[in-house]
Parts: structure tokens; C-alpha cells; sequence
């Protein structure tokens, strides 16, 4: 029999029900997990004692036949999550010990939902990094190996505990955010399923802020279908989040089943960048052969302003962290390194407390807003904002229901490959998920195949503005003809 | 801009004769129950960091939302400004450190704000008016407060104001003298309170004014300016503009030039010092707030806040001189407060305006000042006022009584009819009575007839002594009449 923290969470979530097993050996199965998977450095924080407690009012509801949507089923929690009296950090120092009062909105329709927590997870430092090697807490390693060799891989970032967690069993499913690629990037290189939903989809209220106008929540899980469930208790109207839209949540899963038939599916010339790796090409491809093959029609389409999307998406993201940022000084909460005066205890506090890439990020910010600069970075680039917009909203007006496109530009990379390199390497791994934020759109990441040294490649659907279901029904095809991604051994137990 | 110089508002330095150019940037604080972007309250006089939501301490993950009453408080100020309401604004941030600034920015409008130009009557002591432009309105947050006395070597900060919804109004540099910077603050504040949208509190910080001036040779361009931060009182703002101006003279005069600054007003010393220089200036890296929406409303919505706005001080000033025929500086004096207005308006219903009007500014004003008081504490109410205006009217006291009753209202209360009922304060129109007391009188002073036959200005000497005798209940027109008739005066 499988071990019940392998199973999906449609299947784990029809097991709690048929009563095959109780929420409580659920969630145990689950501690035990990530208890023997500390390896892998996935959770900064595990919640066993809360976890078992959540499970057993689950139990209680089932037996009453009071059972919610996402009754009993354990979920891990990107540590940008503020989450009421348990430690939040964002992966920074400056936060080490930071214990909140509030519980954010994401997080909350959860449990509202009856879903139980395991833990905290690993994540870039404030969501910054492409690679989770900017984690002040350690980075996470993936549970995936290239063939024949045992150096550390990469889970991607910054949801990399998140995608981790969720490829290594270590949760049914978890929470994750993603500014530029943040979801689907990790998830592509962990062979699981990430979905960004609309910008405005998930209340951001209560969740660390990295760049306020890009930055949106969504779930990373081992399948579409369990994707589509969490989505639909994430999201939702929020009244203390103004750019969280006053929509009904759709039925998502009911979605993931729509099939292709009739729709059309897009494929960006622009998206074949120089040097990308020809098994790249191939999988993209053949994605869209079996899109073809389940009824879609497949439709060559251009986005011309896809080329500026990465500079001007380093100048709009790292100009709002550079003010988002600015809360952390020391003098209300997190960490305080005293100084001679005000402006020392400033800079010392900041100086230890936040790491390299994010230091880097507000210099970067700080500049591009600078008197003198600001029309010629900053300005600039909400112009091309406004054109990346533009471009997708012309080829949904033409009739293209959804947009394929790789996720990431290779696969997945060893620990300590890219991090001494030039910062615009590991930049260039949001190359075609940029734009989806940068545009506001959903986006989802699907498991298609591996590259030849065996780690997971992932396809992206881009759709329209707050119609993630044809996201839904689109990935489900894919993932239907690339069969499930069969997870990697537990190495590490 | 370059309105034709008036030579009695220069000031005369060593050397020429010099302009002096005012703009200022006032600072009034939004009346509304709680913040600008937080529910926190914004009452005033609570124990620190009582008011403070998360929103307000900046905790992660905290998102502001706008608070609609503060929106609809600054498009009534708008309105009362006679100023374009901007359909669409936009909430930008102002970027500094400073340990009362929890965000680390100040939610502010920069580029968009949402009241666009205005202007506003000032009245000058000598009669004449002037016209201050208005260039813009907007919304911000209030920062928090740092308290350096607390500890000998710490600092504490109370977020109780932080957050708190301003309105900064900036003026054209229109204004041209001390006198005229203060008129100006006196009429916008008057304004704001008849709007119920400030409470134009000076001693509490909820008005605050950041002056600036230079000063220029008449005709000449306009002189770099300096501008003076935080002035709290009407009278300071005065002072600041008399000691800045002269400092800038002394300097030009000298041969030297001045530096663009921040510069302080300190009361005590009476002096402003440099605060910064232009090079120190903080680059506030504005920019548009991401966590909030374009503020965007209909027309509808401001013509609704339009329709529900009192009647202001200039119109309402207007009709009392149309409608109670009144001098406009009476009227003037009446309508500076809302207050004052609606004591007059109660008192001269169905009476005689003036009458009304020489009784409030004279008699209750003057009393009022005498004490320090403010009109909302007058011991004499509209009600009782008019009852003792009638009883002149009606004959039954004369105007002197009036005033001992008035008195006597002031200091025990009472219904005023009653009282004269009571004391026998009524006037004496019984000739007889009166003529009694003449008699007695002209027998007792045969030289004093004699002379007044020659001389009839004596005949008030005559009143006097009637007056006295009847303690002075005698009705004046019937003594006057008797007294003339028996001494054959015409």
C-alpha cells in the first residue's frame, strides 16, 4: 500500500471521507516524513503539536459528517505566510524570532477550511532568489539528483521549500508566492504543478510584501487537480487588500476535467531565446503536439515586447522592495543591532539583518527611484509595462484562449552553480515568467518529461486576465499525455 | 502673481524699500473618527501608543485601505475652497527614515492630487480684501511622535498620530506681508471649521503652517526663498515672517545672498536658525503607492458633498449685510466663527439687526473677551439676549437699564422679563412721577435754570439729575420732553 503521505491530496481527501483513515495518521504520516527529510533543510519551522491538534478536531468534524473542503489534509507554509503565534521569518535574519499577531488571509481561508499545518517553509531570503541559496536559514536542497551523481541540486526559488516539500512528500501540498516566477519555476524544477493565479486573485494581506504590484499567492502540489483544490480555498474577496478583486472564486476543480476541445492555444515566437537548450525546445514542442492531439488548436503568436520584460521587471520589483523594505529598522520588532545613534542602529541593524541579494536588490531600488534616475528607469519601465499588457491583451483579442511556453530557459542547476556567477544569470531564469506578472496574468508550470541527466522540465500556460480554469483544463491535458511525474527515491530518509 | 505693489506693505530696510513674498503650505488635520488608511481611532489625549492598529506600526504584510470619510472630508475642503476636485488622484510614497515614520515612507499625493487649484477672500483690517490663490490640496498620513524626555539616554515614539489623515493646502505665493499671512491663516482656519472637516486646533498640532518667504526689491523677480518649518500659532507665523524677512534684508543689503533652506522659528529667542540646506534635502524617491488603487469617484458623489455643505463664512457674510443691513465689517466680525454667526442669526430673528448685531459684538463680545471666554461658554443665551433687546423695543427698560440686566443675566441667570418684573426695573413713564421729580430739581437749582435758558446743552445736566433721582427707570424721550417744556428750551 502506498504510505498515505504519497498520496495525492484528491486522493487523501476522498480517503478522510470513505473514513480509510483518520486525519490523525495523516498527519502523523506526514511528521514522520519531514522529521526523517531534515536533509533536505525544506521546513524552517515544523508544527507537529499543532498539526496533530488541527487533526483531531478534523476527525471530529468528519465523524460528524461535518467534514470542509480541505478537512484534514496537511499543507506546508511558505515561510512569507504570516501565520498567528508561530515564528514568520520571510528567510531573513532580520525577522529571526518574529511572532505574529495575525494570521494572514491566505492562510486563514485554509484553515477556515479545516486544512492542517505542518510547518513553516524554506524560501529565498524575502522572496528574492531564483534558487533558495539566498535563505539566511540554509538553502534547500531538492530531492532530485542529476543521473548518476549525488550533488545538490537546486530546488529553484523562491518557493523552493514549498517545491521541495511537495515533490519529497513531505506535504500534500503547499503554500507559495511568486513575483516572478517564484511558483512556477521551483515547481518546474521539482516536477510538480504550481499555479500563479491573476494578480488580485489571493488577498495579499498578511503575507510579507517583496514587491507589492507583482507579488501574488498561489499553491504548488503534486497535481493539477490538487492545485485547482487549494486555489479554490485560497483565494477570495478581501476588503483590507484593495488590489484583491471582489470576485467569486470559481469552481476549479470542477475545471481541471473541461478537456481542450475548441480552445486555442498560442505559441510566442519570441519565447525562443538564443542558446536555450534544445531538449527544451523538443519538450515545448511536444507540448504542444499534445495539446494538439486532445482537440486544441495550436497557433504561432506574437508577444514583441517580450525581450524587455526582464530589465524592466529588475527595475519595478527591486524599486518597490526597496520601500517595502524599509519597515525593517530595528525599531519596533525583529532584529535591533544597536548603534551610536539612530542612523547607526539603522545601519548596523540593516547590515546584519538583511543578506546580499537583498541588499543588492534595495541598492538597486533605492537608485532607480533616485531624483534624476526615476524617469529614466522607473518610468520607463511602467511604459513597458503597459506595452507587455498590451501585447497579451492583442493576442486574447484575437482569439487565443491560452499561451504555452517553456518555464524556465534548462533544468534544474547544482548548489553553488550560479551563485558566484553574475546575479543576471540567475535572473535570466525568470525569463518567461517575468512577463506574466509584469502583465498581471495567470500562469501555470506542468511537469513534461526530463532532460537528459533526469531532472523535471516544466511547461508554462499563460491564460487570461481571472480565467485560471482553462489554466486548469489546459495543464490537465498536459499532465493526462506526460503521465505523472514519478517522484525520485527517498535518498534522504 | 505681480500685482501692482502696495508701497504700505513694504519694509523699509537700510538701504531701499523691500517686498516681502509669502506661500505656505498649512497642514490641517483631517476631523474624522479614525485613520487614513487604518480603523485605529484618532482621538486625541490618549495614553501612548494607544491608537495604533498594525497598520499603523507597519507590521509585515500590513495593507493600507482608504478611509472614505477622510476622502469626502478633503473634496468638502475642496469645495469650500472653491477649488477643482480631481475625479482621479493618486496615493504616492515618500520615502525617508525616521524612527516615528514605522513604514519607513509616508503615504502621501504627489503628482495627483486630489484638489486641484482654488483660491480664497482674505478681509485686511483696513477694509481691504485680497485673494490668495490656492495651488493644490492633498490628502497624507500624519507621521508618529518621538519623545526625547522620557529617558536620559533613549528615545520613545508614540504612534498614536501616526497615520492620522492630513490635509496640506498649498498657497500661491500671493501673500505679502505679515498682516496679510495671517489674515490668511485666520480665514482658512474659519473656513475649515465651518466645513467641520478641521478643528483648526493650533494648540493641539492639528493646524500647523510651513511658511515660505523671500524678499525682493519692488518689480524685481521673485528672491529665493526660505522656508520655515512647523509654525504653530497665528501669532508665530506673524513673528517667523517679520524675523525671516529682516534676516534676508540684512544679509542682501549687506552684499551676500541667501541659501535655499529649511530653516526653524524659534518663539523664545525670537530667531529662525538653519534646520538644512538644499544639499541636504532628502531625496524622497516618490512613487506611486502599489498597495493602493487610482482614489477615483464620480461627479455625482462631489455634486452630493456639494449639496450638503453649510453655508460659508463669505456668503453668509454677504447676507447679513443684504438681509440685516449691516456694515461689513460687523458683519465680518459676526461670521468669523460659525458659532458667532448662528448666536447673531438666533438673536436678530424677527428683531431689529443692528440692534441685534450692536449687542453681540458690543455687549457679549466684549464681555466674553474680558474673560477669555469662547462664545460656545457664554453664561447669556441667544434666547435670553433677544428677551432684553424686546424689552428696550417694547419701552419697558431704557437702554442703560438694559445693560444692568444684561449684567445681572451675565452673572444669575434668569428670564430677563422676570427679573425686571422682580426688581422693578421697569421704566418710569408716569409723567406725573416724573414731573415731581423735575420740579424738585429746578426748585433746588434756581442758577442752573437761569443758565440754561442762555446755554441749552445745560439740559443734559437736567436729564442727568432726573435720571438719578428716578434711579434711572425714568423713560429718557419723556424726560427730555417735560424738561424742555419747563425750562422753555427748544
Amino acid at each position: 500500500m502506498t504510505e498515505l503521505n504519497e498520496l495525492t491530496l484528491a486522493e487523501a481527501r476522498d480517503g478522510l471521507r470513505a473514513k480509510d483513515f483518520s486525519a490523525r495518521e495523516l498527519a502523523q504520516a506526514h511528521i514522520a516524513a519531514l522529521e526523517k527529510a531534515r536533509a533536505l533543510n525544506a521546513y524552517l519551522l515544523e508544527t507537529p503539536d499543532r498539526a496533530l491538534a488541527m487533526a483531531e478536531v478534523s476527525d471530529a468534524k468528519i465523524a460528524k459528517g461535518e467534514g470542509r473542503p480541505l478537512e484534514g489534509l496537511p499543507l506546508g507554509i511558505k515561510d512569507l505566510f504570516c501565520t498567528h503565534g508561530v515564528v514568520t521569518t520571510a528567510g531573513s535574519k532580520i525577522l529571526e524570532g518574529f511572532e505574529p499577531h495575525y494570521e494572514s488571509a491566505v492562510t486563514h481561508n485554509l484553515w477556515r477550511d479545516g486544512a492542517v499545518m505542518l510547518g513553516k517553509l524554506n524560501l529565498d531570503e524575502f522572496a528574492m532568489g531564483s534558487s533558495n541559496e539566498t535563505s539566511a536559514y540554509g538553502n534547500v536542497i531538492s530531492p532530485w539528483r542529476r543521473n548518476g551523481s549525488d550533488a545538490p541540486i537546486v530546488p529553484g526559488g523562491s518557493s523552493g521549500g514549498s517545491a521541495a516539500a511537495v515533490a519529497a512528500h513531505l506535504c500534500l501540498g503547499a503554500t507559495a508566492t511568486d513575483t516572478g516566477g517564484s511558483i512556477r519555476q521551483p515547481a518546474a524544477f521539482t516536477g510538480t504543478v504550481g499555479i500563479k493565479p491573476t494578480y488580485g486573485r489571493c488577498s495579499r494581506w498578511g503575507t510579507v510584501a517583496f514587491a507589492s504590484s507583482l507579488d501574488q499567492a498561489g499553491p504548488i502540489a503534486r497535481t493539477v487537480r490538487d492545485c485547482a483544490i487549494l486555489l479554490g480555498s485560497m483565494a477570495g474577496p478581501d476588503a483590507r487588500d484593495t488590489t484583491c478583486v471582489d470576485l467569486p472564486v470559481p469552481d476549479f476543480e470542477a475545471a481541471v476535467s473541461r478537456g481542450v476541445k475548441g480552445l486555442t492555444i498560442g505559441i510566442p515566437k519570441e519565447y525562443r531565446v538564443d542558446g536555450m537548450p534544445a531538449e527544451i525546445q523538443r519538450l515545448w514542442d511536444q507540448g504542444a503536439e499534445w495539446l494538439r492531439a486532445a482537440g486544441a488548436e495550436i497557433r504561432e503568436i506574437s508577444l514583441p515586447n517580450t525581450r524587455y520584460a526582464l530589465p524592466a521587471y529588475y527595475i519595478v520589483a527591486p524599486a518597490e522592495a526597496s520601500s517595502n523594505l524599509a519597515r525593517y529598522d530595528g525599531v519596533r520588532y525583529g532584529l535591533r543591532v544597536p548603534g551610536k545613534d539612530i542612523v547607526g542602529m539603522y545601519e548596523n541593524t540593516r547590515a546584519a539583518g538583511f543578506g546580499r541579494e537583498v541588499k543588492r536588490r534595495i541598492m538597486i531600488g533605492t537608485y532607480v527611484l533616485s531624483a534624476g534616475y526615476y524617469d529614466a528607469y522607473y518610468v520607463r519601465a511602467q511604459k513597458i509595462r503597459t506595452l507587455i499588457k498590451r501585447d497579451f491583451e492583442a493576442v486574447y483579442a484575437a482569439g487565443v484562449d491560452a499561451i504555452l511556453t517553456p518555464a524556465t530557459p534548462s533544468s534544474a542547476f547544482a548548489i553553488g552553480e550560479k551563485a558566484s556567477a553574475d546575479p543576471v544569470e540567475m535572473y535570466l531564469n525568470d525569463v518567461f515568467t517575468v512577463t506574466v506578472n509584469m502583465a498581471g496574468l495567470p500562469g501555470i508550470a506542468v511537469p513534461a518529461g526530463l532532460d537528459a541527466q533526469g531532472l523535471p522540465l516544466g511547461l508554462q500556460l499563460i491564460g487570461r486576465p481571472f480565467d485560471e480554469e482553462t489554466l486548469f483544463a489546459t495543464a490537465q491535458a498536459i499532465e493526462d499525455a506526460a503521465g505523472r511525474m514519478s517522484l525520485p527515491r527517498a535518498w534522504w530518509a | 502673481m505681480n500685482a501692482p505693489v502696495n508701497p504700505k506693505k513694504l519694509i523699509k530696510g537700510g538701504l531701499h524699500d523691500w517686498e516681502v513674498v509669502i506661500g505656505m503650505e498649512i497642514h490641517a488635520q483631517v476631523t474624522s473618527r479614525s485613520k487614513l488608511f487604518s480603523g485605529a481611532p484618532t482621538a486625541f489625549g490618549a495614553e501612548p501608543n494607544a491608537h495604533v492598529s498594525l497598520v499603523d506600526a507597519a507590521m509585515p504584510g500590513m495593507l493600507p485601505v482608504i478611509n472614505e470619510e477622510c476622502v469626502a472630508q478633503a473634496i468638502r475642503t475642496g469645495l469650500g475652497l472653491k477649488a477643482k476636485i480631481n475625479l482621479r488622484s493618486v496615493f504616492d510614497r515618500k520615502n525617508y527614515f525616521y524612527p516615528d515614520l514605522p513604514q519607513g515612507y509616508q503615504i502621501s499625493q504627489y503628482k495627483d492630487p486630489i484638489v486641484g487649484e482654488g483660491e480664497v477672500l482674505v478681509d485686511l483690517a483696513d477694509g481691504e480684501s485680497i485673494t490668495v490663490g490656492i495651488e493644490r490640496l492633498h490628502l497624507e498620513q500624519d507621521a508618529g511622535k518621538s519623545l526625547h524626555d522620557q529617558s536620559p539616554n533613549q528615545s520613545f515614539v508614540d504612534l498614536n498620530r501616526s497615520g492620522v489623515a492630513l490635509m496640506e493646502i498649498v498657497s500661491r505665493p500671493d501673500l505679502r506681508s505679515s498682516e496679510e499671512a495671517r489674515a490668511y491663516v485666520t480665514k482658512l482656519r474659519t473656513i475649515l471649521r465651518y466645513l467641520g472637516t478641521c478643528d483648526g486646533d493650533m494648540e493641539k498640532g492639528n493646524l500647523r503652517a510651513d511658511v515660505n518667504v523671500s524678499v525682493r526689491r519692488p518689480g524685481e523677480p521673485l528672491g529665493t526663498r526660505c522656508e520655515i518649518k512647523n509654525v504653530n500659532s497665528i501669532r508665530f507665523i506673524g513673528q517667523a515672517i517679520e524675523t525671516e524677512a529682516r534676516r534676508q534684508i540684512a544679509i542682501l543689503e549687506d552684499g551676500g545672498k541667501i541659501d535655499q533652506e529649511t530653516r526653524l522659528f524659534d518663539p523664545g529667542k525670537g530667531e529662525t536658525r538653519s534646520m538644512r540646506s538644499k544639499e541636504e534635502a532628502h531625496d524622497y524617491r516618490y512613487f506611486p503607492d502599489p498597495d493602493l488603487l487610482p482614489l477615483e469617484f464620480e461627479q455625482a458623489y462631489v455634486d452630493g458633498l456639494a449639496g450638503g455643505l453649510p453655508e460659508l463664512p463669505d456668503a453668509k457674510k454677504a447676507r447679513f449685510v443684504s438681509e440685516f443691513g449691516l456694515s461689513a465689517y460687523d458683519a465680518g466680525v459676526l461670521v468669523a466663527e460659525r458659532a458667532s454667526a448662528d448666536y447673531y442669526e438666533a438673536v436678530a430673528k424677527g428683531r431689529d439687526g443692528k440692534a441685534a448685531a450692536n449687542w453681540v459684538i458690543n455687549e457679549l463680545f466684549g464681555r466674553l473677551n474680558k474673560e477669555g471666554r469662547g462664545i460656545e461658554e457664554t453664561p447669556v443665551s441667544a434666547a435670553q439676549l433677544g428677551a432684553i433687546i424686546d424689552l428696550i423695543g417694547e419701552g419697558v427698560i431704557s437702554g442703560k437699564i438694559a445693560k444692568d440686566l444684561f449684567e445681572i443675566v451675565w452673572t444669575e441667570g434668569g428670564d430677563p422679563r422676570q427679573i425686571v418684573e422682580a426688581r422693578g426695573l421697569k421704566q418710569v413713564t408716569d409723567t406725573g412721577a416724573i414731573e415731581a421729580a423735575i420740579d424738585a430739581i429746578i426748585a433746588q437749582n434756581p442758577d442752573k435754570v437761569t443758565q440754561a435758558k442762555e446755554k441749552p446743552t445745560l439740559l443734559g445736566w437736567f436729564v442727568g439729575q432726573t435720571m438719578k433721582a428716578t434711579g434711572g427707570k425714568a423713560n429718557p424721550a419723556a424726560v427730555n420732553a417735560l424738561l424742555k417744556s419747563k425750562l422753555g428750551i427748544e
